[in-house]
């Protein structure tokens, strides 16, 4: 499932390398749509689609950071955006028309919705938050730092600090965002109730069906003149520059792609999860979008999602049998990969066909 | 491009799926979702209960001893030939102070391993994560932390205090018998302190008490200097402190530093208990007041027993505390209420409810049916050198529990939505009528 345009050898393995992507998401597909409903119960099919949606962020890294360069530790900011846009319009909906949603009766004394809240109503204009938000603020943020050339460790923290800002901002406003609390309780998603084991299910598909399609997508973006650009972008700056091209272009727009894909998980999460809340776009779960996508491979889109849905499944396993230890073993690996294995689990394929390469020539020549 | 064709091949495919996936629809908003209400298993010699605590992460420091409490009691009914006959089995598991991670072990508990009760949870943000889980699910919680009130779910039974049961009585006390006329607010940024000081601020301006000041520090913020400060130049009489955790060492140690006392400024803290006590250092909070309902000095052969228990089972060492008393009290009431039903069936036990007391550790406690909060006493204690907290004031009698303060005019306005006067329940978190498990409440 990795990406092997890159391997020219004419032999018998390149054949068959030039089916294995699309069997590789054939496969996906299969195991995401037919397996997984089969075999899980309603349960462990939750859970898998909460997977997905940190894979859905996981791909976003992997052309910001692993094509892009980027170091982007503060997904959580989009991710928030985009899940309290739809967690906003789902409490609004289960209120009715004309109500406050149940916690700012609790926390406000509030007599009428705040003026932020009321386009939220709206469903097309919430499903378009998702978007716009994340992918707006991406820009503009982009914009005013890609131009200044701040790049490397400076621009990764001040990613971080959004993230960190906006969740403490969240947190302060308590009677118009729930504060650490969040939004909870929610009844129905776009009308179907959320109580139905039958549309939690749907919830899921559509989840599997969004991150394999924005797989595909961002694939095939790696593979365009974009793509080359952007990698090219990413090792030498001042020489694309010379060659007449604009850097800060071609970052942003990585940029804003993956803040919007971090949305449309974050907007995914609220009905699959049942919660948004500060504690879920800080400053941690920004770092711990980066480490799946990390130990998986962010290069590569199927490296960085795979990597992603492990981390989150190993962490609910491991968790369950050695609480206190699972935080020291997810260090120890980050470290381990980034020590041992910059490209993630993703390059041992590479690792291991460029060394079976070398057998063959060295059997061949002798 | 080598995967062309094949891309082109894996698109359909998904379109396909998606397609598909589209046309099974289940049930609308407002219709009665199909079985979705979970079973709980009966079958076996044992009944299962699940205890659902922070083992890890930042709550583990408490929640690991209230997950020590349950496990006592459940011990002990068994010992004593367990609840129907029945042996009670408990499947404990990690929350790992993480919200969404409550929700997902909470939805395993009763899901999977069909539990009949579950114990446990502490912050409100984990409490309100699974609340829907519970009632969509129609099952039962067990809440053993005092909290900010304005809640009041038919899924969830409160054994801690509600704000009329610890600080209304700690304002009542500063007034009363400290004489306060002005107060600083000091508190974690989270939803209980918040709410608490929207409760106390509305208390204050009926009983003409001043607010000096009001700060938040974030969860887990050792920076108090700047606040230390502003409570020493403030001239107030007294402090109210919500803070949790590890900033009460950082704000003590800046508190004294600027000069403070106990006896120039007396700090009144709700969230401080033997427990904190221990990990703060006793030397630094002496002579400070708390409000709680129970504290490890609290007299009567049940709480004797009790803390001998307690130690003989984890350490000699070990404090028992409010939250910790709360949470073994609940095991035992969810056996009453069990054996007065003769059902484990979540319908039956919550009908059985109403009335049911116990001698507790705190004294005699009783579940109000219709909030399923309990009777309580109120106590303020003051923290002596030793590390344990001497009693100073009681309410005399368990106060009944008023999670919507609907009993004091001042509070009105506090919280728009509140229970109907005519006695129907006014869920504090319920959509209207689109959860079927709690259908039943209508009058």
């Amino acid at each position: 499932m990795t990406d092997s345009s890159t391997s020219k050898s004419p032999t018998a393995p390149a054949r068959w390398a030039r089916w294995r992507t699309p069997l590789g998401y054939a496969l996906g597909a299969l195991v995401l749509f037919g397996l997984a409903p089969l075999v899980l119960s309603d349960f462990r099919l939750g859970q898998l689609a909460r997977y997905l949606c940190v894979a859905i962020v996981a791909v976003g890294i992997s052309l910001a950071w692993g094509r892009g360069g980027m170091l982007v530790l503060g997904q959580g900011l989009f991710f928030g955006l985009g899940g309290y846009a739809m967690a906003m319009h789902m409490k609004l909906a289960d209120a009715g028309a004309g109500q406050l949603p149940d916690f700012m009766l609790l926390y406000g004394s509030t007599d009428e919705l705040p003026w932020w809240w009321q386009p939220f109503s709206s469903p097309v204009v919430a499903l378009a938050a998702v978007l716009v938000l994340p992918m707006g603020l991406a820009a503009l943020i982009g914009w005013s730092v890609f131009r200044r050339r701040v790049r490397g460790a400076y621009f990764a923290i001040l990613s971080q600090a959004l993230a960190a800002a906006f969740a403490i901002l969240l947190i302060g406003q308590q009677a118009t965002t729930g504060g650490t609390n969040g939004l909870t309780n929610f009844q129905g998603f776009f009308g179907f109730s959320l109580h139905d084991p039958v549309n939690r299910r749907t919830v899921y598909f559509l989840i599997a069906a969004t991150l394999l399609l924005l797989m595909l997508a961002t694939r095939q973006l790696f593979h365009s003149r974009y793509g080359e650009l952007l990698v090219a972008v990413r090792d030498s700056e001042e020489r694309v520059r010379f060659l007449g091209y604009d850097p800060a272009l071609v970052k942003l727009v990585a940029y804003v792609l993956s803040a919007g894909m971090a949305g449309v998980a974050g907007a995914l999460f609220v009905p699959a999860v049942g919660i948004i809340s500060p504690a879920l776009i800080g400053i941690v779960p920004s770092i711990q979008f980066v480490i799946g996508a990390a130990i998986g491979g962010r290069a590569s889109v199927a490296g960085a999602a795979l990597g992603a849905v492990a981390v989150a499944w190993a962490q609910t396993t491991l968790s369950e049998e050695f609480p206190s230890a699972w935080t020291y073993f997810q260090g120890g690996l980050f470290v381990v990969v980034v020590a041992f294995l910059p490209g993630g689990l993703a390059s041992l394929w590479h690792l291991a066909a460029a060394r079976r390469r070398q057998r063959t020539e060295v059997v061949t020549a002798a | 491009m080598p995967g062309a064709r094949g891309t082109r091949l894996a698109a359909i495919v998904l379109a396909f799926a998606t397609a598909l996936t589209l046309t099974a629809c289940g049930a609308r908003t407002g219709e009665e979702a199909g079985g979705s209400a979970a079973e709980v298993d009966t079958s076996g010699d044992t009944i299962k209960v699940g205890l659902l605590n922070s083992l890890s992460g930042t709550m583990a420091i408490s929640e690991v001893t209230v997950r020590d409490a349950l496990l006592l009691a459940i011990d002990e009914i068994n010992a004593a030939g367990g609840v129907l006959g029945k042996q009670i089995e408990p499947i404990s598991e990690d929350g790992a102070s993480d919200w969404p991670t409550f929700a997902e072990k909470s939805e395993k508990l009763i899901r999977q391993d069909q539990v009949a009760a579950v114990f446990g949870c502490w912050t409100s943000a984990s409490r309100k994560a699974v609340l829907p889980v519970f009632e969509r699910a129609g099952s039962l919680l067990f809440y053993p932390v005092q909290y900010e009130g304005m809640e009041q779910s038919p899924n969830i039974f409160y054994t801690g205090a509600t704000t009329n049961q610890q600080i209304i009585p700690a304002l009542d006390y500063l007034r009363e018998e400290e004489g306060v006329e002005s107060l600083y607010l000091v508190g974690s940024d989270y939803v209980f302190p918040r709410t608490a000081n929207r409760i106390i601020t509305a208390y204050a301006e009926e009983h003409g008490i001043e607010i000096a000041g009001e700060d938040y520090a974030p969860l887990g913020s050792t920076e108090f200097a700047t606040i230390a400060n502003k409570v020493e130049s403030s001239g107030a009489d007294a402090v109210f402190n919500t803070l949790n955790g590890d900033s009460n060492v950082s704000f003590f140690r800046e508190y004294a530093a600027s000069g403070l006392t106990a006896e120039s400024m007396p700090v009144m803290s709700v969230s401080i208990a033997e427990e904190e006590v221990r990990s703060i250092g006793a030397e630094t909070l002496e002579g400070q007041l708390t409000s709680w309902n129970y504290y490890q000095t609290t007299e009567g052969a049940t709480n004797e027993d009790f803390v001998a228990a307690y130690q003989a089972r984890y350490g000699e060492d070990r404090p028992t505390s409010d939250p910790m008393e709360a949470a073994y009290t609940s095991v035992y009431l969810w056996a009453a209420m069990v054996e007065e039903a003769g059902s484990f069936e979540v319908e039956d036990v919550r009908a059985a409810a109403d009335g049911i007391t116990f001698e507790a550790p705190e004294g005699t406690v009783t579940v109000d049916g219709e909030t399923q909060h309990i009777h309580k006493t109120a106590r303020i204690g003051r923290i002596s050198a030793d590390g344990l907290i001497d009693e100073v004031w009681n309410s005399g009698e368990p106060v009944a529990p008023d999670p919507f303060l609907t009993n004091y005019p001042w509070a009105e306005g506090l919280s728009a939505e509140q229970p109907d006067g005519d006695g129907t329940e006014g869920h504090a978190t319920d959509g209207e009528g689109t959860d079927g498990s709690s259908g039943e409440d209508a009058p």
